[in-house]
């Protein structure tokens, strides 16, 4: 008796594992708010160099980025990330790995065609949809002279 | 000559040798059960190559190497060599066998590449066409993540139907007479396409295939499970193996259980090595066929297997725009040198 395309569906549905989402809800809170309190942290620190508000807080997202790159490039960012899921995808170090990574990768097709052209391969529709969601958001804003 | 058996199946009334196998693996693979069977295993998973390219073309070439010593064989005794890869255009295998000097078929089969090469060559040497012939194959883990995937740094999480792309090549010189395990049947398979449309689980994808043409085998041949030491699916992986018997029963009415083996489950540890699913790549099958397989085949521990190579036939386009995963399985009846 042939097996239709749905039912087959079920039974792949059925057969695959689910992933373990409690488990990595708690990784995911865990790891990612130990981040932002790193990230506080460092923010503490700069106001306490002597930075004012908007500069500490510049400095803290440069910080935790320049630690992404640092932790992408020796191999060991993607092995935290596996465990911490989107515990490391939300904050700014996950759109750090995302740059990063493409770029380590493609630099054996040279700096140009391969770092410079595929370095946004998976950031660039966050930057895309990021600056036309900022676009959008500016004019309700004009529009209903919410200032 | 090759003969039509049946609707499907080739019978090769010769029964080609294979004459020399080997099989070279990463570390990761190394690391494995299956540790011990391999004739290399590459500490650096670069191979000394400046790009993850030109790494699987240094390991496709060690194992033709390899295989031609084993069988005794210069390049030049060589007809003709069926070979492919997962990259585009085949560069892996291109790149590699460029030194060679051998007539060159290139094949692309995705990870049922094994199967497909193995049929083809034993199909040349059965009716004349080659008095040598090598089968061969390839995968990267870094190059396929690359190419399919995301870049290896990359800090994402793999879904638990996920498979891992074996870092492994498999080649095996197939002759015309000779010592060694024979290749009695091959069939070249359909592409069957039940709609899975998720990347992540190529098991499920290729299951229908490899149902389709263990199905058309038995029917062929007359024959049942039981008549087999092992029937072999290259890289169903855990949700792929599952599916498939679950196929079979259902669909067929034949249970293949008692002897369903799969590379995919046989060359990581599941548990200890994070590989989901279990393994995939050309390379999965190749190196375990082309190693713990033939070694048994010889000694006799293993007297009949069915060799039922399966791949994944779509491409990063093809995922993005939507479409589903057809798979194709390729079988090989290989036997042990003693024959009845």
């Amino acid at each position: 008796m042939p097996i239709t395309g749905k039912e087959y569906d079920k039974m792949a549905q059925k057969a695959s594992p689910p992933s373990r989402t409690a488990l990595n809800c708690l990784k995911a809170f865990l790891i990612g708010g130990l981040i932002c309190a790193i990230g506080e942290g460092f923010y503490q620190l700069y106001l306490y160099a002597g930075l004012d508000d908007k500069q500490a807080r510049a400095a803290e997202t440069v910080t935790l980025i320049a630690i992404t790159a640092i932790l992408t490039a020796i191999g060991v960012f993607d092995k935290i990330a596996r465990h911490a899921g989107a515990g490391t995808i939300v904050p700014i170090t996950g759109f750090a790995n995302s740059v990063v990574s493409p770029a380590l990768e493609f630099q054996s097709e040279g700096r140009i065609m391969g770092t410079g052209v595929q370095m946004f391969t998976i950031a660039g529709p966050v930057i895309v949809y990021g600056t036309a969601a900022a676009v959008l958001y500016g004019l309700i804003i004009y529009l209903f002279q919410l200032y | 000559m090759p003969i039509r058996t049946g609707r499907y199946v080739l019978t090769l009334p010769s029964g080609p040798v294979i004459t020399g196998s080997a099989a070279v693996v990463g570390k990761k693979e190394g690391e494995g059960p299956l540790g011990q069977e391999f004739d290399h295993i590459f500490t650096d998973t670069t191979m000394g190559e400046s790009s993850w390219e030109k790494a699987e073309s240094a390991l496709v070439r060690e194992a033709i190497i390899r295989a031609l010593a084993k069988a005794s064989l210069s390049s030049a005794e060589i007809d003709v060599i069926f070979s492919g890869d997962l990259l585009n255009q085949c560069i892996a295998t291109t790149f590699g066998l460029r030194e060679l000097d051998i007539p060159f078929a290139g094949l692309y089969g995705a990870c049922s590449t094994m199967a497909l090469s193995l049929a083809m060559a034993a199909v040349f040497a059965d009716s004349g066409a080659a008095n040598n012939a090598i089968a061969s194959t390839s995968s990267h883990f870094a190059s396929a993540e690359k190419q399919f995937r995301y870049p290896l740094e990359y800090g994402g999480q793999r879904p638990p139907s996920a498979q891992w792309t074996a870092t492994a090549a498999g080649a095996a010189v197939v002759s015309k007479s000779g010592g060694g395990p024979r290749i009695e049947q091959v069939l070249f398979g359909r592409i069957q396409d039940l709609g899975i449309k998720d990347a992540n689980n190529m098991g499920a994808a290729m299951a229908p295939a490899a149902c389709a043409t263990i199905a058309d085998f038995l029917r062929d041949t007359n024959t049942k499970p039981t008549d087999y030491d092992m029937i072999l699916t290259g890289d169903l992986g855990a949700v792929g193996s599952k599916l498939l018997i679950e196929l079979m029963q259902k669909q067929e009415g034949i249970d293949i259980s008692p002897v369903h083996a799969d590379c995919g489950l046989m060359l990581y540890s599941l548990d200890e090595q994070d590989v989901n699913s279990g393994a995939s790549g050309c390379g999965c099958s190749g190196s375990v066929v082309c190693s713990y397989i033939m070694k048994r085949l010889t000694t006799g521990a293993l007297k009949r297997v069915l060799f039922v190579g399966t791949g994944a036939l779509m491409s990063p386009t093809s995922s993005r725009q939507g479409e589903s995963i057809p798979g194709v399985a390729h079988a090989v009846l290989l036997t042990s040198t003693g024959r009845e």
